[in-house]
């Protein structure tokens, strides 16, 4: 099976190692990986801030540079739901586009719902400790990963999973809005943290960067520099130093 | 009503600031979200219901014109004047002339939020009329003199010592501090009103077409006794509230109050169908119905008629994270949350709300509890994509976005542009690894960190790994 992997712009800019764990966990379960290397970003940002034609800029580049793969896996389910959810209506005016984008859509994986269809290869890592695991919103809610990741984590003979409380509410993050509504945002990444020492877990882990840059900031700003922060799949590829 | 949504940033960081709000909020927190929860567990098929409920309302919507004939022509028949109003000033002129022509001096109020649009209080007040507010949240935040934080509940913001403080100054009455005191003491003092009140007036949740029928959904009896003690009835409400059937309307009452507080059902539902008749005792002698636009009609045919949908449960603020930090004023206008991101500047223009599109994460809490389906944050991005073509949004982020969107279609200058951002993100860190100060970026590092890059980018690490790429 030929996979092109996307990276996403925040993970190739901030914290490649996710890009990388990404990349061993679909090579380990068998798949031919190519990483388009044209790639930038999925348009997102754009588009939420009401610019609709870069939406849609964004949304042909990918077309052009990933159409032909049998899967397209993205370790983000903001940016998988930007493909899956929001391509598909972005040219409602062009039958042809928004057929081929709908079939692309159909092809599309949030790196935990893609690697769950497939026999789970060996695991190299030996992470030990209690996570807790922060849902976020736009993989929840626009492709309903709430397993996965937890069913993923679990594999690992090492791990202990706790729930926080309110699980399931946004860290304040938000793309743009963490800048433009800096006071809200914040309050709500102080209420994140609040729950996640709670639970005494030693790491907390997502599946989106932008979550997971909102907290840790918050986390070090707070003074805690115990907590650590990872994404589930660094953990999973044994790429989560410890 | 003044608007001051224009000031959401603002008022918002007021209301982050204020202790006591944020320790209300904080109590008050998920209660109606958890109540809604156990509640749909009632309800065998709740996705499909919603299913029904959009549909209906879509339907109402759609040929609102003829709904709204249908609505005129039977409540005519059952005795009730329609008035139409355009505006606010108009609703208010007519409450006004129905007043002046039934010589009534004192007026009591069930919730209205439309009259809260048109501030009719001010009016009325303002013409010499004695108004009072009988909606105990309601009646709450006309003693302190403040506007509605919340759709259900408007006084939620408020504790029960400051409750107590207003009762106390108000009544002269010794300061009690338990909730059933006071809401005898409410009682005592609203009891009076009721009696020797010459007119009531309410909203109205639904208009039923097939049958002139205003609907009022409420928990407090002051519903029940504003429409029937007083000589008068005047019910204002939005003319986007009308349902084509009673049928339709069962359908609706089992996802409202389920939304809303967790009910089955609300203490009160009442079909109210004209005056008393001749061979009747006790109800008004006049209704009336007054059908306001004030921005709807606007709205309809567009790409934000989804929003018309509303049924003012709440819903969306009960499961808003932003609502849940900043409380309802932070709003600026009558409709706080989710929903009053898209009514104000849809009701208001754009240009009065600039920032109230941009007020969310998008997180989705509130598109999946909406009993009526309205896509929040689908409508909450067409406003952004509005604000940018009316060059609402400050050159700053339109110059970001557009280097961004330049940027992302050029690969080479984009990979330039990373290793600089990492060269400069990585100078600017500590020796913990996070940048503590992001010029232009406050907003980020006011109350946070920001962890520094790893080092390289993805694509320039991969490149080394000299590995097959497409």
């Amino acid at each position: 099976m030929r996979v092109g992997l996307w990276i996403t712009c925040l993970v190739d800019l901030m914290r490649p190692a996710i890009g990388f764990s990404a990349l061993k966990l679909l090579e380990d379960s068998g798949c031919t990986v190519v990483v388009p290397h044209l790639q930038t970003c999925c348009g997102q940002p754009g588009y939420n801030s009401g610019d609709l034609q870069s939406g849609k800029d964004l949304a042909l580049k990918f077309l052009h540079e990933c159409e032909d793969f049998d899967a397209v896996v993205v370790p983000s389910g903001s940016c998988g739901g930007m493909m899956r959810k929001h391509y598909p209506t972005l040219f409602q005016d062009n039958l042809e586009l928004q057929s081929r984008f709908t079939a692309l859509a159909g092809r599309v994986w949030e790196l935990s719902e893609f690697l769950l269809q497939r026999p789970l290869p060996p695991l190299s890592t030996r992470f030990k400790g209690r996570l807790t695991y922060h849902d976020s919103c736009s993989g929840l809610r626009e492709l309903g990963i709430r397993h996965g990741p937890r069913q993923l984590l679990q594999q690992i003979p090492g791990v202990e999973l706790v729930e926080m409380a309110d699980r399931d509410i946004c860290c304040g993050f938000g793309g743009a809005f963490s800048v433009k509504l800096g006071d809200i945002s914040t309050r709500m990444a102080e209420n994140k943290c609040r729950s996640i020492r709670a639970t005494g877990a030693h790491a907390v882990v997502g599946g989106d960067l932008g979550c997971l840059l909102t907290i840790e900031g918050r986390l070090r700003r707070e003074g805690d520099d115990q907590t650590q922060v990872w994404h589930w799949a660094e953990i999973l590829a044994g790429m989560a130093s410890h | 009503m003044h608007s001051k949504a224009d000031h959401f940033k603002e008022n918002s960081r007021r209301q982050l600031g204020d202790a006591t709000l944020q320790q209300n909020m904080r109590r008050f927190g998920g209660r109606f979200a958890q109540a809604r929860a156990v509640a749909m567990e009632e309800l065998p098929d709740l996705e499909a219901l919603r299913d029904q409920a959009a549909a209906i309302r879509d339907r109402s919507l759609y040929q609102l014109d003829e709904w709204l004939l249908r609505f005129e022509a039977q409540a005519k028949n059952a005795g009730i004047t329609v008035h139409w109003a355009a505006t606010g000033a108009e609703v208010n002129r007519i409450v006004l002339e129905i007043a002046q022509a039934a010589d009534v001096r004192k007026v009591v109020k069930s919730k209205s939020m439309v009259s809260e649009e048109t501030g009719l209080n001010e009016a009325l007040i303002g013409a010499g009329l004695h108004v009072v507010e009988t909606d105990l949240g309601e009646y709450i935040l006309q003693l302190a003199e403040e506007p509605p934080s919340h759709l259900i509940a408007p006084a939620l913001h408020k504790n029960v010592e400051e409750v107590a403080d207003l009762f106390a100054a108000h009544h002269h009455t010794p300061r009690q501090t338990d909730i059933p005191s006071l809401c005898r003491e409410a009682r005592v003092q609203l009891r009076p009103h009721f009696l020797d009140a010459d007119m009531g007036i309410t909203g109205g949740n639904f208009l039923i077409a097939e049958t002139g029928s205003v609907v009022l959904v409420t928990n407090e009896g002051n519903g029940r006794m504003v429409t029937t003690l007083p000589r008068v009835h005047v019910a204002i409400t939005g003319i986007e509230k009308v349902l084509p059937t009673l049928d339709d309307l069962t359908t609706l009452l089992k996802l409202l109050p389920r939304s809303a507080t967790g009910q089955s059902i609300t203490n009160y539902v009442s079909l109210l169908t004209g005056p008393r008749h001749d061979d009747e005792r006790e109800g008004p002698s006049q209704s009336h119905i007054i059908l306001v636009d004030g921005g709807r009609s606007e709205v309809l045919g567009t790409a934000l008629q989804p929003a018309l949908r509303c049924i003012r449960c709440g819903a969306c603020m009960n499961h808003c994270p932003v609502y849940q930090n900043i409380g309802g004023q932070a709003y600026g206008w009558v409709y706080p949350g989710p929903i009053g991101a898209i009514l104000t500047p849809a009701y208001l223009g754009l240009d009065q709300a600039r920032d109230l599109p941009q007020a969310a994460t998008l997180c989705g809490a509130c598109e999946v509890v909406c009993p009526v389906r309205i896509p929040l944050p689908a409508l909450m991005r067409e406003l952004r994509q509005q604000s940018v073509q009316q060059g609402l949004r400050p050159w700053r982020e339109r110059l970001g976005v557009r280097l961004w969107h330049w940027l992302a279609l050029h690969p080479r200058s984009y990979r330039w542009f990373s290793r600089v951002l990492i060269w400069g993100l990585s100078k600017m860190a500590n020796a913990q690894g996070m940048v503590t100060r992001l010029p232009g970026l406050d907003g980020w590092t006011q109350g946070r960190d920001m962890p520094a890059p790893q080092g390289a980018s993805f694509h320039s690490l991969y490149r080394k790994t000299s590995r097959k790429t497409s």
